[in-house]
């Protein structure tokens, strides 16, 4: 460049500005579209100038490839909402994808140019970008498939002796062929595929021990891996957009994976290291309690006499696909003036802010979802705390169980409410695998069944009384 | 001996874009660290969705490595990326507004763009 700046970099830098707006207009549901639409035109411009770039030749290649992307994408945004986090690890999945292919082939064109090209720093990033890239590959595809419940990849963590010193070790095998070819990349070429086959496989192993009730950590974590490999394509390519979007996708994946370890009250190395959720040795059950159950009849009673009803929604709802039920339960004790608000624990769900998205399907207002935080002081005034397929976020022995595998971990204080009803199947423990003490408290009455029948049945007792008017 | 300034000139120029580089990447994560905090705990789905979208700019790489004149297989690994990259974009965007669509404050009314 002869002194000015190129047309293209201008693109750039608008798309980059644009990109730091559509996250910008996300802090309220009110802007949030807006969001979407100055992403869709950053992304846009970029595509086009880059297009509009000397030199391209392979225009049926482009094409090609844009429109079969059009024909996976185009499905993969209209899966139901519960699917949406395996959506999403998949995403994670091809952004690390097109970063280590895109870190191969400037490798390979390097190497054929005589190798003068790949300096030090380049190649640094480009190992960066291979190793980032193909381990949130093969994470992010093991991630799905568990999300998925795909019946050969096993849902409960799987552990073997040495496993954390095998993983590790794999890692630093990769990282070490890294440093080979930084230091000498034209002679050491036989390295690069082992990194890659090493990067690969240390994917699979790092999300082989993790179980379900760390899925939302682990995406947040894939999420960041995949924008930094975006970052490190962007250091190869010499391209300042693509440092800026990387970074700003690694730094949400960030911050999500720590609101996340905060919400579970566990560190980085306990999610990924410490294989949780397996069934835990019961530890000398003390004197079993006695639950008690209340009748449908009962429950509706109690909800219409109320002032303010907690619902307290776990993935259970989700899974018993019950949104609808509990919408109808909501406008039949919203018309009697009772307030009713949803608590929402920010692990809820499989992914950081899964359950908001299935309430707000089923139509009920946002302003009613409320965080555990928020909610947490109103609890005491709570007439009626209805659970639904939520079991770990309000046990209380993660208050002073010293022994209990989520103590610490923050809860909505369902047992501080007047009264609390749990919509159960069974008595069978939750994710952690732990009994809840929830249970067996003196104003807590248990109704068994599945949630979408047992919601169903409250509605019907209330809208039988209200037909009276 | 001009061919060996020559050389140091490059490195010393290739050397301070590199620097560039590193603030252009310490500044940005700043600023998605401080935009992010920000943006509501209720859209935190939708934003995983959005960003993986915006991340999907790796989109740029894959055209510049699949058009150029390039051996074939070179072609093919940009192709791979470039359609992977497609996808993310246009799934993401997708999938955001279809969520966001959703959060309503009363029954019937839909944020405005």
């Amino acid at each position: 460049m002869t002194g000015g700046v190129a047309p293209i970099e201008l693109v750039y830098l608008a798309s980059a500005a644009l990109f730091i707006f559509a996250l910008n207009w996300m802090n309220a549901p009110r802007t949030a579209r807006r969001g979407v639409l100055a992403g869709v035109v950053a992304m846009t411009l970029a595509v086009l100038g880059t297009l509009l770039t000397p030199g391209i030749v392979h225009w049926g290649a482009i094409a090609g490839a844009i429109a079969v992307g059009f024909v996976v994408g185009v499905p993969l945004s209209r899966v139901a909402l519960t699917a949406v986090p395996q959506r999403t690890a998949l995403s994670h999945a091809f952004g690390g994808l097109a970063a280590g292919l895109v870190g191969a082939a400037e490798y390979y064109l390097g190497l054929s140019a005589g190798g003068a090209d790949l300096t030090r720093f380049r190649m640094t990033a480009i190992s960066a970008e291979i190793i980032l890239g193909f381990l949130t590959f093969t994470g992010s595809l093991m991630a799905a498939g568990k999300l998925q419940e795909i019946r050969w990849i096993p849902q409960r963590p799987v552990t073997y002796r040495f496993q954390n010193a095998t993983n590790l070790g794999l890692l630093a095998i990769a990282v070490v062929c890294g440093v080979a070819l930084i230091v000498r990349p034209a002679q050491v070429t036989f390295l690069f595929p082992v990194m890659i086959a090493l990067s690969l496989a240390f994917g699979v192993l790092l999300i082989i021990p993790i179980g379900g009730a760390d899925m939302p950590t682990v995406i947040s974590l894939l999420n960041s891996y995949a924008g930094l490999s975006a970052v490190a394509m962007g250091f190869v390519l010499d391209n300042k957009l693509l440092v800026v979007a990387g970074a700003l996708d690694g730094s949400s994946g960030l911050i999500l994976s720590i609101i996340m370890c905060r919400a579970m009250n566990r560190s980085f190395a306990n999610v990924l290291f410490g294989a949780f959720g397996q069934v835990q040795q019961k530890a000398a059950a003390g004197e079993q309690k006695a639950v008690k159950q209340e009748t449908p009849e009962g429950a509706a009673q109690a909800l219409e006499q109320a002032q303010l009803v907690v619902v307290v929604p776990g993935y259970g709802l989700a899974v018993a696909r019950a949104q609808q039920r509990v919408r109808e339960l909501y406008d039949q004790l919203s018309r009697r003036g009772v307030d009713v608000r949803f608590a929402i624990h920010p692990v809820a769900g499989r992914m950081p802010g899964h359950m908001n998205v299935l309430l707000a399907e089923a139509d009920i207002p946002y302003d009613k979802l409320v965080e555990m935080d928020d909610i947490n002081p109103d609890m005491p005034q709570c007439d009626v705390c209805l659970v639904v397929g939520a079991n770990d976020v309000v046990n209380p022995a993660a208050r002073h169980e010293k022994t209990s595998p989520i103590y610490g971990m923050p809860i909505i204080d369902a047992d501080k409410a007047k009264l609390t009803i749990a919509i159960k199947r069974t008595m069978n423990p939750g994710f952690a695998g732990i009994d809840n003490e929830l249970y067996t408290a003196e104003h807590t009455y248990m109704l068994f069944g599945d949630a979408k029948q047992v919601v169903g049945e409250l509605v019907k007792q209330l809208s039988g009384g209200s037909g009276m008017h | 001996m001009t061919g060996t300034h020559a050389l140091l000139a490059a490195a010393a120029v290739a050397g301070a874009d590199f620097a560039t580089m590193l603030y252009v990447f310490m500044l940005a994560t700043f600023i998605g660290l401080g935009v992010i905090t920000r943006v509501s705990r209720l859209l935190h789905t939708p934003l995983m969705s959005l960003t993986n979208a915006i991340s999907a700019i790796a989109v740029v790489g894959s055209i510049v490595i699949t058009g150029r004149d390039h051996p074939w297989y070179i072609t093919a690994l940009g192709a791979v990326a470039l359609f992977a990259s497609m996808t993310n974009i246009v799934s993401g965007f997708l999938i955001t507004d279809r969520m966001l669509k959703m959060f309503k404050t009363e029954r019937g009314k839909e944020p405005r763009r």
